[in-house]
């Protein structure tokens, strides 16, 4: 119950974080930028949205901290105000129409390569030495340093353009109507490959070369040694003896190894104009759209954050040390 | 007496620290990972005397293949891509460098100092070392790099530097905590060492191969985070470095016209840069975690098979 509390306490403080960052920085930075943009668009947007972009940015006479806790309050009730791209559309209804296609790209890639990578890992840790371990290190290492757009346009290029097997962008072929039937969902998934692809390919990586490190270290320790010399089967040893036990030190890289997800989801998104968070996020920059730009930072960070969270719980369940707060970092 | 000791110590952990870099170069992919690194910041270096054209020089046939006149083509422009690949290697490298330097000093400062020191500072420090850890780093820097216009690759290495310290930090400090309570320590401190004086001439020489560590990964966190900012326009793209010439292909259509030669070298770059890294970051834990050797001996005698893993030779 502690480890839980602690946890959640965290959580909240790290969103809060985001939050004041996000309140902050336009602030902070010489010669407000929003306050340019906000000029910028004066006479385009109608007198009151103008106005909600002056108090959201702060270009107003109110005392900061008043400033702040208006911000807090809009920020609690999902209220981000108006897109400058999307005018009139609320910011809220862009991320909703976004967020699902970047949860389920980045999410399904994120669990692919985590559990592909785990288990490459625990085989190149327990065949040590032998052709798994020389060779997929080695790949691995030239793939989890490719940048992600090199990766993305490599695919895109060989797989979209030159062979045309797969659809060069998009989430789904513009001639279906969105609808939860059979080939809707097979056009998705048809769309999806590649871009998940990169991502896969990038992250999975440093998932094997952590939990192959943590398995030499686990295949080390006495309790391994005894059961082996108690004849304990490979196989059992391998994945209910020592795979388990060297899989909670990589769970706790997790909430990183999403940041670098979440990343690498914006650079393919943009390749393959795949209508999620970070695609609007990049369209929002350019156009200096920046109502758009602070809901879907706020929204991006959430999304880690929590799933971070998730996990960290997981994580207290598998590891009584932890929740017991014996261990603690 | 206790001086005496102390010195005895630092002496010990000394002729460890040679043992350590005699290891590391004796490990097979630590070599090869520092020789490709050699090999880019020697080409950085030399980039006027090696690069056949000058970069921006548009005065070539456009969307060329290689050629014996080009060895890697030219771009949508007419310029030539080797010369762009090897004049780009300056900016990338640099700003790899110095955004690598920046995040390992502020993760020294913020990871080492105070977890030697203990106290609310620590606790304080920490947490919001914890925090930058979640938050999602890139999406940050795009924010960043949005508020502040005309970013150029040393405004990109500020901003790196604000974001890209807390691992490194986390890092250093757990393992400064181990040191904290070591004999030598004690012995540093009775003799009435200054607490900078520990720090800096006790602590930090045994942690120095940790300190690379971090500064590889900031280094190739640099470069792979200028290419992010630049292949989304969010930078100057009239600098030449690996990530404009991503962003010019992208821009440029080079996908389009099958002008793979103007595609590929800015990213592979990259990918060999990251990976020469990764060799040395291997060599390293070879070095740092003796157990990755041990069990390996221990293994290869139990299953008598031989080959393949490198063993440090005691």
């Amino acid at each position: 119950m502690r480890y839980f509390i602690q946890r959640l306490g965290f959580f909240v403080l790290s969103l809060m974080a985001a939050v004041s960052i996000n309140f902050f920085l336009p602030r902070l930075m010489p010669g407000n930028p929003a306050e340019a943009m906000i000029a910028r668009y004066q006479g385009r947007l109608s007198p009151m949205a103008l106005h909600s972009l002056e108090l959201q940015f702060g270009v107003t006479n109110q005392p900061i901290w008043q400033q702040f806790l208006s911000y807090l309050n809009n920020t609690f009730h999902g209220n981000f105000g108006l897109s400058i791209t999307y005018y009139p559309v609320p910011v809220m209804n862009v991320i909703a129409n976004s967020l699902p296609w970047t949860l389920g790209l980045a999410g399904t890639a994120t669990v692919i390569a985590t559990v592909a990578g785990v288990f490459l890992g625990v085989l190149a840790a327990w065949h040590r030495g032998g052709v798994i371990d020389s060779i997929l290190p080695l790949v691995t290492t030239f793939t989890s340093s490719i940048p992600y757009q090199w990766m993305a346009l490599l695919l895109l290029y060989v797989f979209g353009f030159t062979l045309g097997w797969f659809p060069t962008a998009h989430s789904y072929s513009t001639i279906l109507m969105p609808a939860w039937n059979g080939p809707f969902i097979v056009n998705v998934l048809y769309h999806a490959i590649l871009p998940a692809a990169t991502l896969i390919i990038t992250a999975i990586g440093g998932w094997l070369f952590g939990m192959r490190n943590n398995m030499i270290n686990i295949l080390g320790e006495d309790y391994v040694v005894f059961a082996e010399a108690k004849g304990v089967k490979d196989k059992r040893l391998m994945l209910t003896y020592a795979a388990r036990n060297a899989m909670l030190p990589s769970l706790t890289g997790f909430g990183m190894a999403l940041g670098f997800v979440v990343g690498g989801a914006v650079l393919v998104e943009n390749i393959f104009s795949y209508p999620g968070v970070g695609y609007q996020l990049v369209a929002a920059v350019t156009n200096e759209d920046y109502p758009l730009m602070q809901g879907l930072f706020l929204i991006i960070s959430f999304a880690v954050l929590l799933a971070n969270f998730i996990v960290e719980m997981l994580y207290g369940r598998l590891d009584p040390r932890v929740r017991k707060g014996g261990a603690n970092s | 007496m206790a001086e005496g000791n102390a010195r005895l110590m630092t002496a010990v952990e000394k002729r460890k620290k040679f043992q350590g870099l005699k290891a590391f170069l004796s490990n097979g992919k630590a070599r090869v990972g520092l020789i490709i690194f050699l090999f880019f910041v020697l080409m950085a270096i030399f980039a006027p005397v090696l690069a056949p054209y000058n970069p921006s020089d548009t005065n070539f046939a456009q969307l060329a293949a290689p050629s014996w006149r080009h060895w890697l083509g030219t771009t949508g422009n007419g310029e030539d891509v080797l010369s762009q690949f090897i004049w780009g290697s300056r900016t990338s490298l640099t700003v790899g460098m110095l955004a690598g330097l920046l995040t390992t000093t502020v993760a020294v400062l913020i990871g080492m100092y105070p977890g030697y020191r203990g106290g609310w500072i620590d606790n304080v420090l920490d947490t919001i070392t914890s925090i930058f850890m979640v938050i999602p780093s890139m999406p940050l820097i795009i924010v960043i790099a949005s508020y502040i216009h005309s970013s150029g690759p040393y405004v990109i290495v500020f901003v790196i530097g604000f974001t890209g310290w807390a691992g490194g930090a986390r890092t250093l400090r757990s393992q400064t905590l181990t040191y904290r309570n070591r004999d030598f320590i004690t012995a540093a401190k009775l003799s009435g060492a200054s607490e900078l004086g520990i720090l800096l001439g006790e602590i930090l020489p045994n942690m120095l191969s940790l300190i690379i560590h971090v500064l590889m990964g900031g280094i190739i966190g640099g470069i792979m985070s200028e290419a992010f900012l630049e292949f989304l326009g969010l930078g100057n793209s009239s600098v030449i470095s690996w990530g404009t010439m991503m962003y010019w292909a992208d821009a440029g259509g080079a996908m389009l016209m099958g002008a793979w030669w103007w595609l590929l070298p800015g990213g592979l770059a990259i990918a060999v840069v990251g990976m020469s890294m990764a060799l040395m970051n291997y060599g390293i834990d070879q070095v740092t975690n003796p157990r990755l050797n041990t069990t390996a001996k221990e293994k290869v005698r139990k299953s008598s098979k031989s080959g393949g893993v490198e063993v440090v030779k005691p």
